[in-house]
């Protein structure tokens, strides 16, 4: 083998690094390391590959082509233009997940449109998009939609500013389109003609995704591009589709592999049930089913025959009996994932754990998060039922109004492979109902028995026990999420030092303060970002932190009426592309 | 559709009623199971003055006024339009006009009453407030508690489909977990009885049509196997069975037990409460007859 190492084409634009390269002992030739690196796709790997030495850095950087930035404001379009020429998928998150639930005021910034400006220029065979959280107006997507020529997927989560008429642009410019996901977004909903905007060439749509949309679409325009779109694998549609449409779409499209329907509840006459029926169990490849809007337990029986095959079941949006659920998972053995509103009771919660043993995921939402009866709902019983009957469980998101720490001691020993434990008790500081003791034991079992663990969200009387078990225990912790908890500083600091893999922190209303921000001091640069509101943090430590760490971006927020010292909303993340520069007024970058 | 609850009471009807002094014989409609008729101030037109039963005792189980108007639906009133041989119909609209157009409406009802109303529903009693005290606690909830900005940290777009969906989620409640509803259906002078399934309809107008197939062998006459679906079919039936002199009409057995004139309560209710059903020959149902007669005459 030569040891000599062949100068590359991309040697001229790296002229701070030719000179290094040459001493490199490294056998093969950039060819030959690219074409092995290209067959890398998580992102972390590459970031790992790029960190050995300039000629694997360099080999990386053009071998990669999907681009994954968790931070918006944490590098900047320049940065990323100059280090890799070749991208063709992009996924950006802008704002901090708190922003979710109105934590964050609006204009606060995650404007994609400077990002796209510099994609247009450098990265014109642009294919793919995956916004999260992000802003985005109609002119950036008509823009998206008439710079990139060959433009296929647009997924966008949880964004908002911009309208349908933003949607009609993709649409009408995109004729390649291969995917259109539209989740959960602060859209501007003018109608659904955007639909009927999808050229009568468009044929390409794998994904289309409108859910959550609220307004008509013409049901004729949809059902032509069902019928032409032959590669269609995942399509979800919105509200306005009767269960009769539903089964015109599905007779063209029996190939689905996930279906969102519309409403779910129709007078129907015997022979349109039976259409149905006979639909539903014509897709044989069925894996996802969701939507199901209003469905009750006359239409829920048309989906039994598809239930065999499912792996994930998303009845979040249907307000089920415990008896309707029982049903339904009683013909779906091979469920993974399943989404349901407590309404199923802890009932249908023992139904699940009877019938579906390869149980992977459950999420359990609130159907009425503010009755305080606890009546409703589920308790510690429905979750207890899951974990004895699904061992593999390992990730819950699980909204209660009550809990005990002997439950959820008995349900880690059942589950011990958690690796996403998201408990919500929905009573701020609710102790342990039987012994009135605090949840600190429950969140202790947990750490210190599923040492897998990477996500953890904590609620109920909680001291600073459980942030000492969280820093004792939780090693491959990466995401903690606190609200109304904890007793000092003393409980922040134990999770600062004690958790090597943190990498977000999001924290609210509790009783932490500058002690505890600044002992972060040297912590927060191993992670993507710190949030604390309503905690007991004032400008002073801030102004502290930012002088401190210059490559970390210190920004804070205040509420109105409050006191000037108070660094009511703080939000803490790395970046290498200096303090923002499109901050509104109500930011401040210190 | 937002339900303004049993608050937006109003309270023509009950001076209506005390000036006329026709409670007895006066047909008005109303909403099964309110208690309004008699106690509260009338919401408005309540079909059926009187309970056949002495006792008073309401034979359908108190539903909260959300929960009808918004399961009530089309199925009623298109379903019985008109020709209503199972019960009354509505012009305009399926939802009950609360009390506004009172007497406006009890006019345009009594001309179309149905035939056979014979069963008279109503004074009321007050029955179980359970559902309704729940129903007020939700529909104040938001208002009442003092909430925490973004707690529990649920998406607004989750949020927001749930707020809707509350409003009919009393409506589900309401429903049970069966996946069949077999009732016995007898006919009176039928040899044997038979057996349906109320969850394969989805409407009074289906679950005629299904009956009048059923049982067409029994009925005599030449036009008893053809003839036109729907109205004109029943109305063929009805002039048919007028000139031998009887007159059919579809009754059931409910939970507690009373027998009551089908076609009154909104569907999901009827399917919730009946256990049996029954075919009775109009000279049977008592009072029936006259009025029977006078419909017919009407549609033809």
């Amino acid at each position: 083998m030569d040891p000599k190492l062949k100068k590359t084409k991309d040697s001229s634009s790296n002229s701070a690094n030719s000179p290094d390269s040459t001493h490199s002992s490294f056998p093969f030739p950039d060819e030959v390391l690219e074409r092995v690196l290209s067959l890398l796709h998580s992102h972390k790997d590459r970031s790992s590959v790029s960190l050995v030495c300039k000629d694997w850095y360099n080999a990386e950087r053009w071998t990669r082509t999907k681009l994954f930035i968790g931070n918006c404001y944490s590098v900047s379009p320049e940065i990323v233009a100059r280090r890799f020429p070749r991208i063709k998928s992009v996924t950006l998150k802008g704002k901090p997940r708190f922003s979710d639930f109105n934590l964050v005021p609006q204009y606060w910034g995650a404007d994609v449109h400077s990002w796209l400006v510099m994609f247009a220029k450098v990265y014109p065979f642009l294919e793919e998009l995956r916004l999260k959280r992000m802003t985005l107006s109609d002119e950036s997507l008509k823009f998206l939609a008439t710079s990139f020529p060959g433009f296929k997927a647009l997924s966008l989560l949880s964004c908002d500013g911009f309208s349908t008429d933003g949607l009609k642009a993709i649409a009408t410019h995109c004729k390649n389109l291969t995917e259109l996901d539209i989740q959960e977004n602060g859209i501007d909903d003018f109608g659904g003609g955007w639909l009927s905007s999808f050229s009568e060439n468009c044929s390409s749509l794998e994904v289309l995704n409108f859910a959550s949309l609220s307004s008509d679409v013409s049901f004729d325009a949809l059902e032509k591009l069902v019928r032409r779109c032959k590669s269609l694998r995942i399509l979800k549609v919105n509200k306005s589709i009767s269960l009769d449409q539903l089964q015109q779409l599905l007779v063209h499209a029996p190939q689905l592999i996930e279906l969102g329907t519309g409403s779910f509840q129709q007078e129907l006459t015997p022979w349109q049930y039976e259409d149905l029926e006979t639909a539903f169990s014509n897709c044989k490849n069925l894996q996802a089913l969701s939507g199901l809007w209003e469905a009750t337990s006359l239409h829920l029986p048309v989906l039994y025959a598809a239930c065999a095959s499912l792996t994930f079941l998303n009845l979040s949006y249907a307000a089920l009996q415990s008896g309707e659920l029982a049903k339904l998972v009683a013909h779906s053995p091979n469920l993974r994932r399943l989404w349901v509103l407590d309404t199923v009771g802890d009932k249908g919660l023992e139904a699940v754990g009877s019938s579906c043993p390869l149980l992977e995921e459950l999420r359990v939402f609130p159907a009425d998060p503010y009755e305080l009866d606890l009546h409703h709902g589920v308790t510690e019983a429905g979750f207890l039922a899951v974990s004895h009957g699904c061992r593999k469980l390992h990730y819950v998101l699980y909204f209660c109004r009550q809990m005990t720490n002997a439950a959820v001691a008995t349900i880690v020993l059942n589950c011990p492979d958690f690796t996403h434990f998201r408990l919500c008790i929905m009573n701020p500081g609710e102790p342990d109902y039987l012994t009135n003791e605090p949840m600190d034991e429950a969140f202790g079992a947990v750490v210190k028995t599923c040492t897998n663990l990477r996500r953890l969200a904590v609620s109920g009387l909680l001291t600073d026990l459980t942030f000492k078990y969280i820093g004792k225990y939780a090693k491959n912790l990466e995401t903690l999420s606190v609200a109304f908890a904890g007793s000092s500083d003393r409980g922040m600091q134990c999770v600062l030092q004690g958790c090597p893999k943190l990498r977000k922190l999001e924290i609210r209303d509790s009783p932490f303060g500058n002690a505890a921000l600044l002992s972060g001091v040297e912590k927060y640069e191993t992670m993507r970002s710190l949030w604390m509101s309503a905690c007991n943090v004032t400008m002073s430590a801030c102004r502290l932190l930012a002088k401190d760490m210059p490559r970390l971006n210190v920004e804070v927020m205040r509420d109105e009426g409050s006191d000037d010292r108070q660094a009511d909303k703080v939000y803490v993340y790395r970046s290498v592309a200096g303090p923002r520069r499109d901050a509104p007024p109500f930011v401040l970058s210190l | 559709m937002e339900n303004s609850s049993s608050s937006s009471i109003v309270s023509t009807e009950s001076e209506k009623n005390s000036v006329l002094n026709l409670k007895e014989t006066e047909l008005r409609l109303g909403l099964p199971g309110s208690d309004f008729l008699g106690k509260k101030a009338g919401t408005g037109i309540s079909l059926f003055g009187k309970d056949l039963k002495n006792e008073g005792n309401n034979g359908f189980s108190q539903i909260p006024l959300k929960n009808l108007v918004s399961g009530a639906k089309r199925v009623f009133s298109d379903a019985i339009d008109g020709s209503g041989k199972w019960g009354f119909s509505m012009k305009g609209g399926s939802e009950v006009d609360l009390g506004n157009g009172g007497s406006e409406n009890t006019n345009a009802l009594q001309s179309c009453l149905a035939g056979p109303s014979g069963k008279e529903i109503g004074n009321p009693n007050p029955a179980k407030p359970v559902e309704e005290k729940k129903n007020e606690n939700n529909s104040t909830a938001p208002a009442s508690k003092a909430q925490v900005v973004g707690w529990p940290p649920i998406r607004s777009f989750r949020k927001n489909t749930l707020a809707t969906n509350l409003s009919k989620n009393n409506v589900v409640e309401e429903k049970s977990g069966l996946g069949c509803l077999y009732v016995k259906v007898s006919m009176d002078g039928a040899p044997y009885l038979r057996k349906i399934d109320l969850k394969t309809y989805c409407s009074y107008a289906e679950l005629s049509s299904a009956l009048e197939k059923m049982f067409s062998c029994f009925t005599i006459g030449q036009y008893a196997s053809h003839g036109l679906p729907g109205q004109e079919h029943l109305s063929e039936n009805c002039l048919k069975d007028l000139l031998h002199g009887s007159e059919y009409v579809l009754t059931y057995e409910d939970k507690d037990g009373d027998w009551m004139l089908v076609g009154d309560v909104p569907w999901e209710m009827f399917t919730d409460s009946c256990k049996r059903l029954r075919i009775m020959k109009g000279s049977d149902a008592t009072g029936l007859a006259p009025r029977a007669m006078q419909k017919c005459k009407s549609q033809s």
